[in-house]
């Protein structure tokens, strides 16, 4: 499992790592059950704290996308995929409205948007 | 959570310092920095907790115990590295292996044997010939070797290169793969500790400043910079600590999302443990 923590980021760590252990689950590149590693062996791995997997499994475990069976660990919980999914579409609507904004005040045309859309797209494959 | 170390109160009175009602209190299974400038107190505060200095007030408990009454107890199951080695340069690793083996009941040799492999250091030479990172790494090996449950370290990763440094942060964090261990690290060099600390003390000139966790720290502090104009449109009570720069303001404020949603400045800079220290020590009121 890939991990990126970036120090330079505004983003908290807790959520960085709540966030690419949640887009895994939603891809399914980790499976509805299985085991995540532990508070204290992820972050020695990570080389962050203790206080902060704690915190970013806790998050999980309050959106119901890992849960914690005591004395055992964390797992994947089996989620709603809909919903999930329905959750990350509206970030994306947030994000592009922000970018139409921009647009709008500058009097650019929709179909100059579509072009970058379409290029940044293809880009990132 | 229970607390391997409490420290209720503590007070201690010298000629031209004080220590005055530090009170802080250390979970299980976490890290804790203790930082503040030299001579801020925590090497005092460290001595009071060894039961080193003797007529102190406060009340310090570790394991659930007074430190006093019970040091006997409490000393078989802590591991001490100090910021000079106390160990003299003609003896070898394997000589303070028989030395310690002699003290500490529950000396485990193997341990002590395993640590010196894994941290390249050889058994048979000694310590004179050591550098300054591999002695830190002995005193380490043997502040681990008797299963201690809490580790207390007065600087000790000071003087010491990166590379050292990162290895030591790295036992650090094996040591609290177990989750009943602590760690209690008094140092100044703030950059390794805001990775792994889960909780900061923060001391200065004998008095705790704050004891919070690093999540509560991050989240909440924020580093504002501003020009002079903005500056005078902010209340005295919106921010903690300022400096006037030649070309700007900076501000140390103590929730950061509030102050966005009051002033329309959008630059908040994530805080570092080293900017707070300075602020906190240097900044204007």
């Amino acid at each position: 499992m890939d991990i990126i923590i970036r120090n330079s980021s505004t983003v908290p760590i807790y959520e960085q790592i709540k966030d690419q252990i949640k887009n895994k689950i939603i891809t399914e590149e980790l499976k509805t059950g299985e085991l995540l590693p532990s508070i204290r062996s992820l972050a020695k791995d990570l080389n962050c704290s203790v206080i902060t997997t704690k915190n970013a499994y806790e998050e999980l475990v309050k959106e119901g996308y890992v849960e914690t069976i005591p004395a055992k660990g964390f797992y994947v919980a089996k989620i709603n995929k809909e919903i999930a999914l329905e959750e990350q579409l509206s970030k994306i609507e947030n994000l592009l409205d922000t970018a139409i904004n921009i647009a709008k005040l500058n009097n650019i045309d929709k179909q100059v948007i579509l072009n970058i859309l379409d290029i940044l797209y293809e880009e990132d494959k | 959570m229970e607390n391997i170390l409490e420290v209720s109160n503590l007070s201690k009175k010298y000629q031209d310092f004080t220590l005055e009602n530090v009170t802080f209190s250390l979970p299980k299974g976490m890290i804790m920095g203790f930082i503040g400038e030299n001579g801020a107190g925590k090497t005092t505060t460290i001595k009071a907790i060894l039961n080193v200095i003797n007529k102190y007030e406060g009340e310090i408990k570790i394991f659930g115990l007074d430190n006093k009454k019970n040091a006997e107890k409490i000393n078989t199951e802590i591991g001490v590295v100090l910021d000079e080695m106390f160990f003299p340069e003609i003896l070898t690793p394997q000589d303070i292996d028989k030395i310690m083996a002699g003290i500490y009941k529950n000396w485990d040799t193997d341990l002590y044997q395993k640590y010196l492999k894994d941290f390249g250091l050889i058994a048979s030479n000694q310590i004179k010939t050591f550098s300054k990172g591999m002695r830190k790494k002995l005193e380490i090996a043997t502040a681990l070797s008797h299963h201690p449950k809490l580790l207390i370290l007065d600087e000790p990763t000071s003087g010491l290169d990166p590379v050292a440094r990162a290895e030591i942060m790295n036992i650090f964090q094996n040591f609290i793969q177990n989750e009943d261990c602590s760690i209690l690290i008094s140092t100044h060099i703030t950059s390794e500790l805001e990775q792994i600390a889960d909780y900061v003390t923060f001391i200065n000139q004998g008095k705790i400043v704050f004891s919070e966790s690093c999540l509560d720290i991050f989240d909440n502090y924020g580093l504002v910079k501003c020009t002079e104009e903005e500056f005078k449109q902010i209340k005295k009570e919106d921010y903690v600590r300022y400096q006037k720069n030649k070309y700007n303001y900076e501000l140390l404020v103590a929730n950061k999302k509030s102050f966005q949603k009051k002033y329309s400045i959008s630059t908040i800079d994530k805080i570092t443990l080293d900017k707070l220290m300075v602020l906190m020590i240097k900044g204007d009121k």
